[in-house]
């Protein structure tokens, strides 16, 4: 017994736990707006990520009890099925949750060791790795051509069999990111862009609200003190400042700024995937830093790049960076602040 | 209404003092025996100035002040010392170190005891006094306190009095300044003299309304220019002494600076209660207040003599049957006793009998996950996480280059530590094999430095023979030829070189020049 003998600590899997209970507005929307396959990927990553984990725990000796209920694989699972399109073969999440656990969590030593997030880094295989499945996004309610039922879903992605006569083309389409970057490339204009039926009034129809869906979740985190403040208002920022200066230069060519904002990834990685702690900044500037240089990068992959979002490798390419911002912002300790 | 600062973090742990201080303090009385440490105070031990089977009266001296940094201790009633030897005291370690055990006559008889007029005193003579008196901080660090009442370099401005008592279940200061507030602003008044201090703030947290009362009617009663009560918040560890002159006078005292360069000062509520009983009644340091709380049936507060074994004085508050172990101090920053056979010191400012269902085990640690909760309670403004990495890979450069020395081991950060990682104990363990790296580099560089005078000595014995021998030789040679010339004087005279005698002295001189001391090696 050593002191203190009292402690008034949360524990990481209640922090996790919570994590988990947030993501839940965003995919009741997402499910709303693109059928209950998602929720499908989400169970398939979560049986994977904890088979992985135990797996992973066992071959290191580890503990299985303690770490398997520390909620930290399921989170991982939930922001890879998040990330990839819901109609997709099972084999894909499987492939996905695998590498995320295994390699980039578990090689690097386990839950607090990993410099990258598994996630994004699960994520970043799998783009390029299988880059047609992922840039297959489902159509949402009311704009495919054809919508498939959910027993044609499950279907798909057990079975890789859609019903006769319809395409992986007829029942989804491009993200409304990479439409836009398509539709510029062959000559249109923003305006004639933005009056497509797959755009509305903040981005894309259906991903906006879904993006609320995970705002109202990154609101809860604020108020329950899991998160602060520094990292997500940072990175909208920069992504808002960034997006808005080429707006402003060419309003032709470049979207608005709140297009950005919700469009893809930026609201799921603003409250959920930058501000993991393990892999983000510690310091308060660091973490300024951090989601500055996160913002700026995502509207470069995104408007310049070749993928159809870019918060998977803005955050991955900022994750190499966190030791050495972490070095560089030491803050100045009690009574060495030469103010006194 | 006076502008408070802020220092950083704090955390707000349930207070449970309510349940001490419901009776007036009572005394514990009189041991069956008194086991007196002469080690209760940073600095020295204490030289032992009395004999086993000598006859002592109360308050006579049991150990002398030994070097600039000790203190003085004394017979706690009168009685018979039975042994001086060691003896397990109250320290974590459970090692035994040197004490006095006194079997009291129960007469308790006193010694001739007089007052001093402070004012009419020189301040040296009334340090001097309080060092004989043993008084040292009673706050938990036991400094002498002779020598925090040294002016600094700077004019002292403020002298802080601390009645925060943050840690929760302590109230020995709080019911101390209920009871005595009139002799704690007396003492606080003395301590100001000494400083030659401007004003003098006495600090207390908003959660002990009776002691704010009680110290504020003490200075109406006293009426001492530029002395007030200061209502700071109640917050963990804002009765730091570091923390506290920070939130009332804005200056942060970093660590290893001496507060009184910067023109501060601060002092326990009760040390100055005792520095008044040293100087204007002329009783050292023989009893204090201590709290005894958690698993007993009727908390309260004692005063009791130093010396007093931790189980009578408990047995006064009645343990409960299920209780696993005995906690000196604070649950913040206490430390647990080896025993309860242990005796109270001047350190000891509460005891707390513990309980499973009271302090129930931390969960298994589980990996840092860089929250950074940690940092966010850190009153030091660290960065707790770093410092848990750098000790735990006995990375200890990094570790000071990170200000380890800096933390005052407040047990925040461990408090909220989501992973129920023992934080505090790898920043002890990091600061403890520091010391054992200086002390072990400091040997070396003394057995070194050693060595280089011995070789020195050796080269100076050789060259102090060198010259004798040069002298002798000079001599014998002048001697010889002053021989030759009146002895042979047709004769040329033999080369002294290859006379035999010579040649022998100079080999016996050559041999003793090569193992110049071959007895001294021993040093």
């Amino acid at each position: 017994m050593f002191s203190p003998f009292i402690t008034h600590a949360s524990t990481v899997q209640a922090i996790m736990f919570k994590v988990l209970l947030a993501l839940i507005p965003g995919i009741a929307v997402y499910t709303w707006f693109y059928g209950p396959a998602i929720l499908v990927s989400i169970s398939l990553a979560s049986t994977t990520a904890l088979a992985t984990e135990a797996a992973m725990l066992k071959l290191r000796g580890r503990p299985i009890a303690p770490f398997l209920s520390d909620n930290s694989a399921l989170l991982t699972a939930w922001l890879l099925a998040l990330s990839i399109p819901p109609l997709a073969p099972w084999w894909l999440v499987v492939v996905g949750t695998m590498f995320a656990i295994s390699i980039s969590k578990h090689l690097y030593g386990g839950l607090g060791n990993n410099p990258f997030n598994p996630a994004m880094v699960g994520y970043a295989v799998l783009i390029i790795s299988f880059p047609v499945y992922m840039t297959h996004w489902i159509s949402p309610r009311g704009l495919g051509r054809s919508e498939l039922t959910f027993p044609e879903q499950l279907q798909f992605i057990f079975g890789g069999q859609f019903p006769a006569g319809i395409t992986l083309d007829a029942v989804s389409m491009a993200t409304p990111l990479d439409n836009l970057k398509t539709q510029l490339h062959s000559g249109l204009t923003l305006t004639d862009i933005m009056h497509m039926p797959i755009y509305s009034y903040l981005g894309g129809h259906g991903s906006e609200m879904v993006a609320l869906g995970f705002v109202l979740g990154g609101i809860y985190l604020l108020l329950n003190r899991i998160i602060s403040w520094h990292i997500p208002v940072t990175f909208l920022t920069a992504l808002f400042a960034t997006a808005g200066a080429f707006y402003l230069a060419d309003p032709a060519h470049y979207a608005p700024p709140l297009f950005h904002w919700f469009s893809g990834a930026a609201m799921l990685g603003a409250f959920f995937i930058l501000t993991d702690p393990v892999t983000s900044p510690t310091t308060v500037r660091g973490k300024l830093i951090f989601a500055t240089g996160v913002g700026f990068l995502t509207y470069i992959i995104r408007v310049f790049g070749g993928f159809p979002d870019g918060i998977a490798f803005a955050t991955l390419l900022m994750n190499i960076c966190v030791p050495l911002i972490d070095a560089y912002t030491q803050p100045k300790v009690f009574g060495k602040k030469g103010n006194t | 209404m006076r502008t408070l600062y802020h220092f950083n973090g704090g955390v707000h742990p349930p207070t449970h003092k309510a349940q001490s201080t419901q009776t007036p303090i009572a005394q514990s009385g009189l041991p069956s025996c008194l086991v007196v440490p002469l080690h209760q105070h940073a600095g020295n031990t204490a030289k032992p100035a009395v004999r086993v089977g000598e006859r002592v009266l109360k308050g006579q001296l049991f150990g002398m002040p030994e070097g600039s940094v000790s203190s003085a201790v004394h017979a706690p009633t009168s009685g018979t010392v039975s042994a001086i030897d060691m003896q397990v005291v109250a320290h974590p370690s459970g090692l035994p170190d040197l004490c006095v055990t006194l079997i009291p006559d129960g007469k308790d008889e006193w010694i001739p005891r007089s007052t001093t007029n402070y004012l009419t005193t020189p301040p040296d003579e009334l340090r001097k006094m309080l060092r004989l008196a043993g008084v040292v901080g009673l706050g938990g660090a036991v400094f002498p306190s002779d020598l925090k009442l040294r002016p600094g370099a700077r004019k002292m401005k403020t002298l802080v009095l601390n009645g925060a008592e943050c840690e929760p279940y302590i109230t020995c200061d709080d019911m101390l300044m209920r009871e005595r507030a009139d002799e704690i602003v007396r003492g606080a008044e003395m301590m100001r003299f000494m400083l030659d201090a401007e004003e003098v703030l006495i600090g207390i947290e908003d959660n002990k309304p009776q002691a704010i009362a009680a110290i504020q009617k003490a200075l109406i009663d006293n009426s001492f220019g530029k002395m007030e009560v200061v209502t700071v918040p109640t917050i963990y560890p804002g009765g730091g002494a570091k923390q506290l002159i920070r939130v009332l006078t804005g200056i942060e005292v970093a660590a290893g600076v001496r507060s009184t360069d910067l023109g501060v000062q601060c002092f326990n509520v009760a040390t100055a209660y005792s520095a008044h009983r040293a100087i204007a009644h002329g009783e050292p340091l023989i009893s204090r207040i201590v709290t005894v709380t958690g698993n007993v049936r009727h908390a309260q507060n004692f005063e009791v003599l130093i010396g007093t074994p931790v189980n009578e004085l408990v047995a006064l508050a009645g343990a409960k049957p299920d209780t696993n172990g005995h906690i000196m101090g604070g649950p913040m920053m206490g430390v647990p006793l080896p025993s309860d056979r242990v005796a109270v010191t001047k350190a000891t400012n509460c005891i707390i009998e513990s309980s499973p269902a009271l302090f129930p085990p931390p969960p298994a640690a589980m990996p840092c996950i860089r929250c950074t909760r940690c940092v966010e309670v850190c009153p030091a403004e660290l960065q707790p996480q770093d410092l848990y990495w750098f000790a735990k890979s006995k990375n200890f450069g990094k570790a000071q280059e990170f200000n380890l020395f800096d933390c005052i081991e407040c047990g925040a950060c461990s408090y909220v530590c989501p992973s129920s990682i023992p934080l505090v104990q790898y920043y002890r363990f990091a600061k403890s094999e520091i010391w054992a790296n200086e002390r072990e580099k400091e040997a070396a560089n003394q057995a070194r430095e050693r060595h280089e005078f011995h070789l020195m000595r050796i080269e100076r014995d050789k060259q102090d023979k060198a010259e004798k021998l040069a002298q002798k030789e000079k001599a014998a040679m002048a001697a010889k030829a002053a021989a030759a010339q009146t002895q042979a004087e047709p004769g040329s005279g033999t080369d002294p070189a290859s006379d035999p005698a010579t040649i022998a002295a100079l080999r016996a001189q050559v041999r003793e020049t090569a193992h110049p001391d071959a007895g001294l090696t021993k040093e």
